[in-house]
C-alpha cells in the first residue's frame, strides 16, 4: 500500500482525525491526530483491519507542552513494514486516556512509566502502578516542566 | 542468595508487593525477593517472584535502582552534549547508542557525513556487537554454572577493548561518534590490530561450540525453556536476537538501513525455536555476521575526512525527529522534540531492554525457579538500559 492509500484508508476509519505527512521524522511517516476519546477504538481498528496491522507499538511516550500534555504512539507493521505517529492530546490538569494494553501487551510497561513520569491515568490498565520511582512518589511528576526538586537536581 | 523469604498466610493483607490480580499469591504461596544485589540479574533488578512449590506463578520487575533520569538530563544539554550522557545507558553498546544520538542530530540538520566517518561507524558497531555478546555468553554460561566459558569469551573481549582504547580513548563509553562524522581518525595500529583479533577469533570459535553448543546438559537447561511464539514477541515489543529466536524478523540494518548497511553482505540471523536455545544460537551466530561485516570492510576503508564540518552550536529545527539503530540487544530509538532551541525540548530513548524486560514475566510463568536464570540471561538485560 502506498502513502496515498494508507492515508485515504486512514480517513475512512476515522474521519475526524487530523492525518499529516511526517517526512522529516522518517521516510514515509505519517502522523494522526486523534481525540483522546476516539483512540481506544481506533487503535482495535489500526491493530485488526487486514489491510493496516499496525501490530508492533515500538515506542509510546508523552511530551510536556506547559499547556497540554501529548500522547505519542510509534506504530509499525511488520507486515507491510509502514509507520504511523498518533498523537492525543491532554488536559494538562486531568490528563485521561484509554490504556491499550490489552492491544499491545508492550503497552503495560510504558504506561505505567508514563503514568508515574507525567501523571497521565490510563482507564482499564490492568496495574497502574509506579515502575520505576520508589514509593512515596505518587503525584510527583519528575519529567514535567514545572517539576523542581530541591535535593535531588536533575537539571544541569 | 534471597534477601529475604516470607511465606504468606493471609490472601486478603493488602501487600504493596501483590500488583495485578493474575498470579496473585494465594495462601501457601512464597514471595521471594530475587536481588537487587543478585549476582545473576548483572545489575540492579530487583524481581519479586510469586512461587507455588517451585512453581513460579509471576515474576515482577521493580525497576529504578539505577535510574539516573537521562531523558530529562538531556534537556538541559546542548546537541554536541548528550550524547556522552548515551554512553551509560547500555554501556556494552556505547559506540551503538552514539551513532544513534547522532543519526538523529543529523538528520535534523540535514548533514551528509563522509564515506570514511560512516565506514568507521559500521566497523566499530560490528566490534561492539561482537564485544557485546562476548560478554553476554560468558556471563550467561557463568550463570548457568559453567564456569569456563567466562575466561575463553573474555579472552577474546579484552582484545576488543584494546582496539576501542587505542582509537577512541576508552574501553566501556566511548564517546566517539559525534554530530558530523566521528571525533578522531582510526589510530594507525587500527587496522593491524582488528586483523589480529579476527585471526584470533577464527581460531578460536570453534571452542564456545565445544563448550557449549554441543554440551548435552547446556542443552537440557536451554532446549524449551523459556518459550515465547512469534506473535508474544511482537505484541511484548521484542527486538533483537531476543524477537529472532522467535522467527519474528526484525533486524534494523536490514528493514531500516541506515550508513552503509544496504551495500554489505550479510545475513539476518533467524532461528524459529523460540526457547532460549534458539536465543542463543542467534546471538552465536550474530557474532560470525559481525565478523564476515569487518572482513568486507577491514580493507576497504576509504581515504578523507573523518568529520563534516558543523557549526560550534548545533540548533535543530522545530519539529519532531525519530532515528532507529539496531544495537546488541534490539532496536534503540531516540526521539527527539525541537523547539529550534540549542537543547532538546523532550528526548525519548526507546530502549531495546526495557520491551525484552516485560516478557520475562510472560515467559517464566508455569515453569520452575531454576529456569528463571536461564531465561534471564538470554534475554540479556542490561540494567542502565532499561531504567535510564
Amino acid at each position: 500500500m502506498t502513502n496515498e492509500e494508507l492515508k485515504i484508508k486512514l480517513a475512512e476509519i476515522l474521519p475526524t482525525a487530523t492525518i499529516e505527512d511526517a517526512a522529516e521524522i522518517g521516510p514515509g511517516w505519517i502522523t494522526v491526530n486523534v481525540e483522546p476519546g476516539e483512540w481506544l477504538a481506533f487503535a482495535q481498528q489500526l491493530r485488526n483491519e487486514e489491510a493496516l496491522q499496525f501490530n508492533f507499538l515500538f515506542c509510546l511516550t508523552c511530551i510536556d507542552w506547559k499547556t497540554h500534555l501529548t500522547m505519542v504512539y510509534h506504530l509499525r507493521s511488520t507486515i507491510f513494514h509502514h509507520n504511523i505517529v498518533v498523537k492525543a492530546k491532554l488536559d494538562r490538569e486531568n490528563p485521561e486516556i484509554e490504556s491499550v494494553s490489552h492491544i499491545w501487551r508492550t503497552a503495560e510497561f510504558h504506561e505505567r512509566e508514563v503514568y508515574e513520569m507525567f501523571g497521565v491515568d490510563f482507564l482499564n490498565h490492568p496495574d497502574l502502578r509506579l515502575l520505576i520511582l520508589p514509593d512515596g512518589w505518587e503525584g510527583k511528576n519528575p519529567m514535567r516542566k514545572d517539576f523542581e526538586d530541591p535535593v535531588n537536581m536533575i537539571r544541569l | 542468595m534471597y534477601r529475604e523469604t516470607k511465606i504468606l498466610n493471609d490472601s486478603s493483607e493488602a501487600s504493596p508487593l501483590r500488583g495485578g490480580l493474575e498470579g496473585a499469591a494465594e495462601e501457601g504461596d512464597m514471595i521471594i525477593n530475587v536481588g537487587p544485589q543478585h549476582p545473576a540479574t548483572h545489575g540492579v533488578l530487583h524481581l519479586v517472584i510469586t512461587l507455588n512449590g517451585e512453581t513460579i506463578k509471576k515474576v515482577e520487575p521493580h525497576l529504578g535502582y539505577i535510574h539516573r533520569s537521562i531523558e530529562k538530563m538531556c534537556e538541559s544539554l546542548s546537541y554536541r552534549q548528550f550524547i556522552y550522557v548515551t554512553s551509560r545507558m547500555d554501556y556494552l553498546s556505547a559506540h551503538i547508542n552514539n551513532h544513534a544520538c547522532a543519526l538523529c542530530v543529523e538528520q535534523g540538520l540535514q548533514v551528509e557525513i563522509p564515506p570514511r566517518a560512516q565506514v568507521i561507524r559500521v566497523l566499530m558497531d560490528e566490534l561492539t556487537r561482537i564485544a557485546s555478546h562476548e560478554l553476554w555468553l560468558g556471563a550467561m554460561a557463568m550463570d548457568l554454572g559453567a564456569f569456563t566459558p567466562f575466561f575463553h569469551a573474555f579472552r577474546e573481549r579484552e582484545s576488543i577493548n584494546d582496539i576501542m582504547e587505542e582509537t577512541c580513548g576508552a574501553r566501556l563509553t566511548m564517546n566517539y561518534m559525534v554530530p558530523g562524522g566521528v571525533m578522531h581518525d582510526l589510530h594507525p595500529n587500527f587496522q593491524k590490530r582488528v586483523k589480529d583479533f579476527m585471526q584470533l577469533y577464527k581460531s578460536k570459535v570453534h571452542e564456545y561450540d565445544e563448550m557449549l553448543t554441543g554440551n548435552i546438559i547446556f542443552q537440557n537447561r536451554m532446549k524449551n525453556v523459556g518459550m515465547l511464539s512469534a506473535e508474544d514477541a511482537i505484541s511484548y515489543g521484542c527486538t533483537g536476537p531476543t524477537a529472532r529466536g522467535s522467527g519474528v524478523s526484525c533486524d534494523m540494518r536490514k528493514l531500516y538501513p541506515y550508513e552503509i548497511y544496504n551495500t554489505l553482505e550479510f545475513d539476518e540471523v533467524l532461528e524459529t525455536g523460540g526457547d532460549s536455545f534458539s536465543r542463543y544460537m542467534v546471538r552465536v551466530r550474530e557474532m560470525q555476521q559481525s565478523i564476515r561485516i569487518i572482513e568486507q570492510l577491514i580493507d576497504n576503508i576509504p581515504e578523507g575526512d573523518f568529520l563534516t564540518k558543523t557549526k560550534a552550536v548545533l540548533k535543530l529545527p522545530k519539529g519532531e525527529f525519530y532515528s532507529r539503530v539496531e544495537t546488541a540487544r534490539g532496536e534503540l530509538g531516540v526521539y527527539i522534540v525541537s523547539e529550534g532551541a540549542t537543547t532538546p525540548y523532550r528526548i525519548k530513548f526507546r530502549s531495546p531492554g526495557f520491551s525484552n524486560l516485560s516478557v520475562l514475566n510472560h515467559i517464566a510463568k508455569g515453569s520452575k525457579l531454576g529456569d528463571l536464570v536461564a531465561m534471564m540471561g538470554t534475554l540479556d538485560l542490561v540494567i542502565p538500559d532499561i531504567d535510564r
